[in-house]
């Protein structure tokens, strides 16, 4: 049973794909909700704008949300983790998927926006699932501007102007604001660990 | 806290390194994706593949070259040099570049970096600026530095930051290949200009070189060529002496 990576047009999907088969997943790129059903994982990718997950409409919405709830781990990355909460200011009308509570913020401070590049996780969890094995302090690689909130589900944060979501993990609901599949060994270990989830039914 | 990056850039041609391959350790110096997995087992941050190829077939070469980089290396990878459509854009982009990197192309018609950065995000964009000192202050030259360009480096950095470039690599022509240190003036001046980050180029010679282009230069990444090749364990050392120095580096890998 595969890996589905939803392509809901949000950027590119090849390096993500090549990140999960690099860990030994099988990945299949799915377009329409017919392919979701039966997939042992859903991923939810995506960079650049809030408004490109409109694409996720209400039916995509309540597949994802009945698969979750019978147990299929989920695993957004970047903007796919904004998804996860209520909604994001970069665009007011558009609902997430609302599992997670909060909305994102736009970054802010003394510093550049968008935040781009190599930057520390400071764990938030004592033990996770998805960064067993990884090094409080380990760098991960951002390129974003918007941000999740911390919250009891926040497994690590990181701060560039102000503190926010890095990763996120509740039940077998994940997210991570970086990229594991251009974060080195570091991701590699990250994606191992959610294919440990999905395999193990940890 | 954010980390300052360092960028490899290997120039391509035919699918081979053709620049800095002088380093005698190195068996198949020449072969992109070895020269690639052996800085990032030394911890390079980022890497840009330059393609310097005009024909055809060296475009697939470089097509192969991405594909296999790529498939080993998992930190962002940066391709620039002939890219002049949407369409070569999605090529290398497909081929499994990250960023590319637009330079005469945008200055003929920045309707291009928007076009891109449309279809693949702001951060999947580089402007690179190649900027020479002149009476009309830092000007912009086209076409690797043969052509000069009406425009100013800063407001041109400016104008593509607004047309969605997500970054901007800053080549000083005047410094290029002098390893006299990098233009910190002229980075420092198109870094306080625009919010989204900026890649030194041209110049690096020394580890200090590096030091006072993250200090005085303000820019948030720096990318050199032949320095990496100096010894081997260039980057590392590098990153070691940077972090001694108060530069914030990434040194887990």
């Amino acid at each position: 049973m595969a890996i589905a990576l939803i392509d809901y047009g949000a950027g590119n999907l090849t390096s993500v794909v090549k990140g999960f088969r690099a860990v030994g997943a099988d990945v299949h790129i799915v377009g329409s909700l017919e392919e979701l059903a039966g997939a042992s994982a859903i991923v939810v990718p995506g960079v650049g704008h809030f408004a490109a997950t409109a694409t996720l409409t209400a039916e995509w919405r309540t597949a994802i949300t009945r698969a979750t709830d019978a147990g299929v781990p989920l695993l957004g990355i970047c903007l796919g983790l904004q998804w996860l909460f209520e909604g994001s200011d970069e665009a007011p009308g558009q609902p997430g998927l609302g599992m997670l509570p909060g909305r994102c913020f736009r970054l802010s401070g003394e510093v550049k926006v968008p935040h781009v590049g190599w930057n520390t996780l400071r764990f938030s969890k004592p033990a996770s699932r998805l960064l067993d094995g990884v090094t409080e302090g380990a760098s991960a690689y951002f390129t974003h501007s918007y941000a999740a909130p911390i919250g009891h589900a926040t497994a690590a944060d990181t701060t560039h102007g102000l503190p926010f979501a890095a990763a996120v993990e509740r039940d077998r609901v994940f997210g991570v604001q970086f990229h594991p599949e251009k974060s080195g060994a570091t991701g590699l270990r990250i994606l191992e660990n959610f294919m440990g989830v999905v395999r193990g039914g940890r | 806290m954010l980390a300052k990056r360092l960028i490899a850039c290997l120039d391509v041609r035919d699918g081979r390194v053709v620049k800095g391959v002088n380093f005698l350790g190195l068996r198949n110096a020449g072969d992109p994706a070895k020269l690639a997995d052996r800085y990032n087992r030394e911890g390079i941050d980022e890497l840009t593949v330059l393609d310097v190829t005009a024909t055809i077939e060296g475009r697939g070469a470089l097509l192969e070259t991405i594909r296999e980089v790529s498939r080993r290396i998992f930190i962002p990878l940066a391709v620039g040099g002939g890219i002049r459509t949407l369409d070569d854009a999605k090529a290398v982009i497909d081929a499994g570049a990250d960023k590319v990197s637009l330079n005469s192309a945008a200055l003929a018609d920045p309707g291009l970096v928007t076009a891109v950065a449309g279809t693949y995000g702001s951060q999947a964009v580089i402007v690179a600026i190649d900027a020479k000192r002149g009476d009309a202050g830092f000007e912009v030259f086209a076409r690797s530095g043969t052509t000069k360009a009406p425009r100013e480096a800063v407001a041109w950095a400016r104008e593509a930051a607004d047309h969605g470039a997500g970054e901007i690599l800053l080549t000083s022509i005047d410094r290029d290949g002098t390893r006299a240190g990098f233009d910190c003036e002229l980075t420092a001046a198109v870094s306080q200009a625009v919010q989204i980050p900026v890649i030194a180029s041209g110049g690096a010679g020394t580890p200090e070189h590096f030091a006072d282009v993250f200090s005085a230069g303000c820019a948030d990444a720096a990318l050199a060529a032949s320095i990496f090749h100096f010894s081997e364990h260039a980057v590392r050392d590098l990153k070691v002496f940077l972090s001694e120095h108060g530069v914030p580096m990434r040194l887990d890998w």
